[in-house]
């Protein structure tokens, strides 16, 4: 062992990547949302609202493309599902956040709208509690990990890999995504939840709500970061690392990799949940499209541009794709989809490590 | 309004009488005035005394009548309006000068169903059997005892068996009601030979309570009588039933069959994971459109043969796609399966939005070619559409064709080879680059065809494929890779499945109820129905 006495921290990022980090918080956590807040909307150096969300959003993309490099980049298991779980997170938030309408709603009703408009009388025992937050961000945590564990748990026992996998995850999708557009789920079916009101007692529509959820949701992305990093740097991650690489191998030198795909495999359902419901405030809606099978395929995309394998790649391809395609469809819309087509093409033939690779290679040319 | 019109009028209201069977003589100035004027229960009245008289010469009166045709002059004249003017209901003879204002007669919804069942009796003593038997068949679902006199006139006319059938069973369902138990005891037991659901109903009332709490059919034996027969029907319509949905289970089968056979040799002998696969259904359903678009503009009077020319363009079409995706891009990825995945969905979304582009993005219409609509009648409850029938036929046809390309021909060899051993098959001087863009090319010329197949019984639109990717994968996942077997039964298998679980679940549980047990069969079989033998510890 080559640094026995070294404290864990020092481990996870050099001075370089501990400075980077820093300055990152310091920008996301203090320098936007004072520019947002404090600078007049006609100076130069405004962050407009519609950045500010525009980047909130991002940001939670980028968890959720951390999730999936995770299970994807270091373990060898494409999700083509992670969709349902980034769902899931949202639609528990959801849940609390129609609770919080109370009878603000265009019945007056203290049932959610779409309830009062199926005729329903009462909340389904599903939905007792979910005024509470606490209760809410159980639910954030704990559904998702659930559903994560039972299917991994009987897909990875009968060692079901590759592409069965994925394809597995993406009618898993599928199958939510129907079940959530029916009105009787109990969802909002089509329409989903939106006309959201209050968020913890502020008003969700206020600035200052807006910028809150925005560091919250720099926080968890940082948080997020520094966790992946800690398990793949850790004993674990090797594990992990060599799943991908030769999985027969590790369980014939006495590893049980089921164990160890579990959990990465919740851990990720997990992080994906967090960043949905950290989504649903900002964008003000959350409907089963969220399920839809290119969806999780697009997350795929961001993890595959930015270049799987690292931790800062996602990030990269998520911030990437998501900028580009926030411009292209306002832009030119009818492009997008032959951009985005391209842009699946070109990164698989072209560039199998991603962004983060074409840098590291020009890095160790130079 | 010109002369000629209205004296051509009148021939064609003696054309329409002599079809009836029946001379044109006057009706009764008083019925009509009763007609025209009385209120509903005296026009109902009215209706039913022409019913008992079997007076067939009332039949364009009362045709009238339910068009809203009937009028009323100022000056008290009943009338029928028509294009053209008006005629004398008593004559009619074309009333000349026409009357300067008519009132419409108005009718409520009970008159309407007086009229209703009047006009099917009288149509009864139509010459032409078709007429006849409608009528007949309309009867059994009336409630009027005024059409008793009616039905013994008809059936003592009738020597057609199944319109003596309907008349049977159209008497025995008013009988029902007689006040003679040993009537009712023998018409529930005619009744008990029908297999509509109508029929059934109506031997159900029998046995509901009225407000005393006393049960409508007093006789006991009667009771039971009625009680057999309801279950005897219910046992036909179960079983027409029962066929039917192992009838559309076959046919969504088929369907799926046909949309994962490409997929069963792009995925399943090549391991191509083509995301693309239902795009190449979609060019293959918008060739198909193309096709019938270019039949209306240069051969309008070939139109329902486009069908025939649709096949073979639907095939090419999307077989040359695949190819040139072959070459340009998957090509570069055999033995990266995930990253195929993901290049073959930019592929898919490229085309989709190619299509957009040339076609719009709303739907477009395919129409079915008229000897394709319709149906084949088996029992009262079960109705074998012709385009269903021609699908299953199809799906049989391009099965036998798959089959003997690869098991009969040098390219099927050449495939297998390819597919089996790549190395060793390139050694014994098998191209195998271009194998591959020919099977690609074949299972891609497939999905075309699946394509086509579509176009003619869902709607067509750019993105249309997308519903179908997932479905044509588990088929094959469930089937087995590298099986054309394995994919006809799990097609066939979840077909039928998921017509008998959508009675009980509706059609969304069905799906999902289907998409969990794949999901555990896979846990039980990851090789799917029919696995490759092997001893690899991959697997």
């Amino acid at each position: 062992m080559s640094t026995p006495t070294l404290p864990r921290w020092q481990t996870l990022y050099g001075a370089r990547g501990w400075t980077l980090l820093a300055v990152f918080c310091a920008l996301f956590m203090f320098i936007i949302p004072l520019l947002n807040l404090s600078v007049s909307a006609d100076s130069v150096l405004h962050v407009s609202d519609y950045s500010v969300t525009l980047v909130g959003k991002i940001m939670c993309y980028a968890i959720v493309a951390l999730a999936l490099d995770l299970i994807w980049g270091y373990t060898g298991i494409l999700s083509l599902g992670h969709g349902v779980f980034f769902a899931l997170g949202g639609y528990a938030m959801g849940m609390y956040l129609m609770r919080m309408i109370g009878n603000q709603g265009q019945y007056g009703s203290t049932l959610p709208d779409f309830m009062v408009f199926l005729d329903w009388k009462e909340l389904p025992w599903y939905w007792q509690g979910t005024e509470h937050f606490a209760y809410a961000l159980l639910l954030i945590l704990v559904v998702p990990a659930l559903l994560a564990f039972v299917f991994g748990y009987f897909a990875f026992r009968s060692r079901i890999k590759g592409v069965y996998f994925s394809i597995i995850t993406q009618a898993m999708t599928f199958a939510f995504m129907l079940l959530f557009f029916r009105n009787e789920t109990g969802f909002g079916g089509n329409n989903g939840f939106t006309d959201f009101k209050r968020i913890l007692g502020f008003p969700i529509a206020a600035a200052e709500t807006r910028i809150g959820l925005f560091i919250a949701s720099a926080v968890v992305l940082i948080a997020t970061l520094l966790l992946c990093r800690y398990i793949v740097t850790s004993k674990l991650g090797r594990v992990l690392s060599a799943v991908r690489d030769a999985e027969s191998r590790v369980m014939f030198l006495g590893y049980s990799t089921l164990r160890y795909k579990l959990f990465v495999w919740t851990l990720s359902a997990m992080i994906c949940s967090v960043a949905g419901a950290l989504y649903v405030p900002q964008v003000g809606i959350i409907n089963p499209s969220e399920m839809s099978p290119g969806n999780s395929i697009e997350i795929a995309v961001w993890v595959a541009v930015g270049g799987r394998g690292s931790l800062i790649g996602p990030l990269l391809g998520a911030g990437l794709v998501n900028g580009v395609k926030s411009w292209f469809t306002v832009a030119f819309p009818e492009v997008w989809l032959y951009f985005l087509g391209a842009l699946f093409i070109g990164v698989t033939l072209y560039l199998p490590q991603g962004v983060i690779g074409l840098l590291r290679r020009r890095g160790s040319k130079s | 309004m010109t002369r000629s019109t209205l004296s051509v009028t009148p021939w064609l209201f003696a054309l329409f009488l002599a079809l009836i069977g029946s001379t044109a003589h006057a009706m009764e100035v008083a019925t009509l005035k009763t007609l025209a004027e009385g209120d509903s229960d005296a026009k109902i009245e009215a209706i039913n005394q022409l019913i008992i008289k079997a007076d067939a010469s009332a039949l364009p009166v009362l045709e009238a009548m339910n068009t809203n045709a009937l009028g009323l002059t100022p000056d008290g004249h009943v009338v029928i309006q028509n294009t053209s003017g008006a005629l004398d209901a008593a004559t009619l003879a074309p009333m000349l000068p026409p009357p300067d204002s008519v009132d419409a007669v108005t009718i409520n919804n009970r008159v309407r169903r007086a009229l209703d069942s009047a006009l099917s009796a009288l149509r009864l003593f139509s010459p032409a059997r078709a007429v006849r038997l409608t009528a007949a068949m309309d009867l059994q679902n009336r409630v009027n005892e005024d059409l008793l006199p009616l039905l013994a006139t008809a059936l003592a006319k009738e020597t057609d068996q199944e319109i003596q059938f309907a008349l049977h069973q159209a008497e025995a369902g008013l009988l029902l009601r007689a006040a003679d138990p040993a009537v009712r005891l023998k018409a529930a037991t005619t009744l008990g030979e029908s297999a509509r659901a109508g029929t059934q109903s109506i031997l159900s009332t029998r046995l509901e309570k009225d407000a005393t709490g006393a049960t409508i059919e007093t006789d006991a034996t009667v009771r039971a009588a009625i009680q057999k027969s309801i279950g005897q029907i219910e046992d036909r319509l179960a079983v027409g039933e029962y066929l039917g949905r192992i009838f559309s289970g076959i046919s969504l089968g088929s369907i799926l069959i046909l949309v994962a056979l490409g997929l069963a040799i792009t995925y399943g002998l090549m391991g191509v994971i083509n995301m693309a696969h239902g795009e190449l259904l979609m060019i293959g359903a918008y060739a198909t459109y193309v096709t019938q678009t270019l039949f209306r503009h240069f051969a309008p009077g070939l139109v329902d043969g486009y069908l025939l020319a649709a096949v073979p363009v639907s095939f090419i079409s999307a077989a040359l796609v695949g190819m040139a995706l072959e070459r340009s891009v998957i090509r570069h990825l055999y033995g990266r399966p995930l990253e195929t995945l993901l290049a073959t969905w930019g592929i898919s979304l490229i085309l989709i939005q190619t299509v957009r582009t040339l076609f719009g993005a709303q739907n477009v219409e395919v129409a079915n070619p008229t000897w394709m609509s319709g149906g084949l009648s088996v029992m009262s409850n079960l109705v074998l559409p012709y385009n269903r029938i021609v699908i299953i036929g199809f799906t049989l046809l391009v099965l036998l064709l798959v089959w003997l390309v690869l098991a009969r021909t040098r390219l099927g060899l050449y495939i297998r080879a390819t597919t089996q051993n790549r190395a060793m098959a390139g050694c014994m001087g098998v191209p195998t680059g271009r194998v591959d863009m020919w099977a690609f090319g074949l299972g891609s010329g497939i999905a075309g065809l699946g394509g086509c197949v579509l176009s003619q019984i869902g709607n067509v639109g750019p993105e249309m494929g997308q519903g179908y990717i997932i479905d044509s994968f588990l088929v094959v996942v469930l089937g087995g890779v590298g099986q054309l077997a394995g994919a006809v039964v799990a097609g066939l298998g979840l077909g039928v499945a998921n017509k008998f679980l959508e009675p009980y679940a509706g059609a969304v549980l069905a799906k999902i109820m289907i998409l969990v047990f794949i999901i555990v069969f896979i846990q039980k079989r990851p090789q799917g129905l029919f696995a490759m033998k092997g001893r690899s510890a991959e697997g």
